[in-house]
């Protein structure tokens, strides 16, 4: 068995980072389907997974993927998947069933231009929306949006351990540019890394009860086998996850599975402030528009713009305070993406009517440079 | 919140093209390497990626600075190293004014570049020495010795560390045989330099 931690420098891109990173966090199964850009996670963890013990496992599809590593998470496996937009779209289904059945699991979104198959393969962040509604049916999300190489693999360890804390399938939505380039990533010590694990089931097996919630709302989770008496389905389900279709139990069941998150955003929810103290103009953006965004920041300043940025970590549930709070003293908002409008309809929606909100948006197929974003600032304010 | 960026920073912006199967990529991952792991630059590096990456036009982008680098991208390199005409060709109008051109010299021909320009028969260079593969660390070499943009020891640990294992040795003689070849044309160089001053004064 080889170590799971590289502690140590590298020089690493942004998808072999994320696939150390799954790895510190524990994670030992993975089951995906090749597609660029997020292929190099596959095939580092190919090779990694069998070196501590875990089981790599290429399916047939996007579907079975999810399926495989949904049936993982229940066998006890911190389970993970990557793919990209059209994958994405495939998985969808199986997302919902994890998000229904509270399994915890990873699915990366190294972002690609689409719609359909759009252009292969060059970067975008058009899948924002999807990665809040992309299943049917009312339910919150946790998605996270890496900006670097180095938070690839510190974004993908917290993303576990929410996955793990909140029982659900945590999204984190990359992009292709993030996702191939290469930068210094420093993996600390094995003893630094803080991994949570779900929580287990005590008492006495056979008067178990599945989602029978605990104090912060998130039921404790038994693997099949261990002698609990399970039934999961994505059927609507009570304490005991037997399928009983009202309206009585849907309201309990969806008071379950979106209040665990409602009630923890304040665990939950990362932003990053530069240069907000005193800025009058504030930027908005994730991923690797943010990091245009802050190069943007420093040529504004440079010509006297108190332009500041807001880098959304959490994507949802959305940072929807931090936002109100700077709105009230900010002379305007500047949302920053890789597609036509899509954070920006929520930036829009907390910042109100009261301060002007607009954005620098991009269909995909390149990214923003911070000449345009700062010749934008200046018509805009 | 993070930290402001000092503003007298170093930075330059290092663009290498040539065709897919010259190891171009390689060359950029060991320079970018170098200059984070071993010299503790700040560096990023990205690679042209799809069909090109298997025979047609292709590049490697790598920044080197003394601060974070926000925007891994370059519209404008300060140094161009070119080891295929088509690569000459798309990205000869981006070089600064004041950037510097290294080319494959049997392989380019540097028309209407306005820049200063170091050659090297690097292919060939290879060839002679049994292996025409490791034309890029020969390259390699010759970037280190005429731009400085790392050390000479951080490049020869990465070349070291990254390329296959049991050819460490003959591409350390490969680097060192561009390195050699650097040297000796910046030497005539100041030596024609010191010479015409000469002749002025």
């Amino acid at each position: 068995m080889k170590a799971s931690v590289l502690t140590g420098q590298h020089y690493i891109s942004g998808d072999v980072a994320c696939a150390e990173g799954a790895l510190a966090a524990g994670c030992r199964f993975f089951a995906g389907y090749p597609i660029t850009p997020a292929t190099e996670i596959a095939e580092h963890v190919a090779k990694r997974l069998p070196e501590v013990g875990g089981t790599f496992i290429q399916m047939e599809d996007e579907i079975a993927a999810m399926a495989a590593v949904l049936g993982a998470s229940w066998a006890g496996k911190k389970s993970m998947t990557a793919t990209s937009g059209p994958g994405f779209s495939l998985m969808m289904e199986n997302i919902g069933l994890g998000i229904c059945t509270e399994t915890p699991c990873v699915v990366v979104n190294v972002q690609r231009t689409g719609p359909s198959t759009g252009l292969p393969t060059m970067g975008a962040q058009g899948d924002m929306m999807q990665a809040r509604w992309g299943a049917h049916g009312h339910y919150e999300i946790i998605a996270l949006a890496p900006s670097s190489p180095q938070e690839m693999f510190y974004l993908t360890i917290t993303a576990f351990n929410l996955s793990e804390t909140y029982r659900l399938p945590v999204l984190i939505m990359s992009d292709e540019i993030v996702g191939h380039m290469s930068e210094r990533v420093t993996i600390p010590p094995f003893k630094e890394i803080s991994t949570s694990s779900r929580p287990r089931p005590k008492g006495r097996k056979d008067r178990f009860k599945l989602y029978k919630p605990g104090p912060n709302g998130v039921a404790p989770m038994p693997s099949v086998g261990e002698g609990f008496r399970i039934h999961v389905t994505g059927l609507t389900h009570d304490e005991k996850g037997y399928p009983v279709l009202t309206a009585e139990t849907q309201e309990e069941m969806m008071a379950r599975i979106t209040g665990k998150i409602r009630k923890n955003l304040g665990d939950i929810i990362q932003t990053e402030g530069y240069r907000l103290d005193d800025a009058e103009v504030v930027l908005i953006s994730y991923g690797v528009s943010a990091r245009t965004s802050l190069a943007a920041v420093d040529l504004a300043r440079k010509h006297g713009v108190k332009a500041g940025l807001l880098r959304l970590i959490t994507i949802w549930p959305f940072p929807e305070d931090p936002i109100r709070r700077l709105a009230e003293r900010v002379k305007g908002f500047m949302t920053v993406e890789i597609n036509m409008g899509q954070i920006h309809l929520e930036v829009q929606r907390c910042v109100g009517r009261k301060t002007p909100a607009v954005l620098v948006g991009h269909p995909g197929g390149a990214i923003i440079s911070p000449d345009h974003v700062y010749e934008a600032l200046k018509e805009a304010f | 919140m993070l930290k402001e960026r000092n503003q007298d920073s170093m930075k330059k912006e290092i663009l290498i093209t040539g065709f897919g199967g010259q190891g171009i990529v390689m060359a950029g991952r060991i320079l970018g390497q170098a200059a984070s792991l071993e010299d503790h630059h700040e560096s990023t590096f990205v690679q042209s990626y799809g069909p090109e990456s298997r025979g047609g036009a292709c590049s490697a982008q790598v920044i080197i600075s003394n601060q974070v680098i926000h925007y891994p991208y370059i519209s404008r390199p300060d140094i161009l190293i070119c080891m295929s005409q088509a690569g000459y060709e798309k990205f000869i109008n981006t070089i600064k004014p004041d950037g510097m051109l290294l080319v494959e010299q049997d392989l380019i021909n540097p028309r209407n570049a306005e820049v200063e320009i170091f050659s090297i028969p690097a292919t060939r260079m290879a060839e002679e020495s049994g292996n025409k593969m490791m034309a890029n660390i020969i390259m390699l070499g010759f970037l280190t010795a005429v731009t400085e943009v790392v050390s000479l020891d951080a490049a020869l640990k990465t070349v070291t560390r990254l390329v296959p294992e049991g050819t460490e040795e003959k591409n350390i003689q490969a680097f060192n045989k561009g390195w050699d070849y650097g040297r000796a044309t910046l030497k005539g160089r100041e030596k024609k330099a010191a010479g015409q001053t000469g002749a002025i004064s």
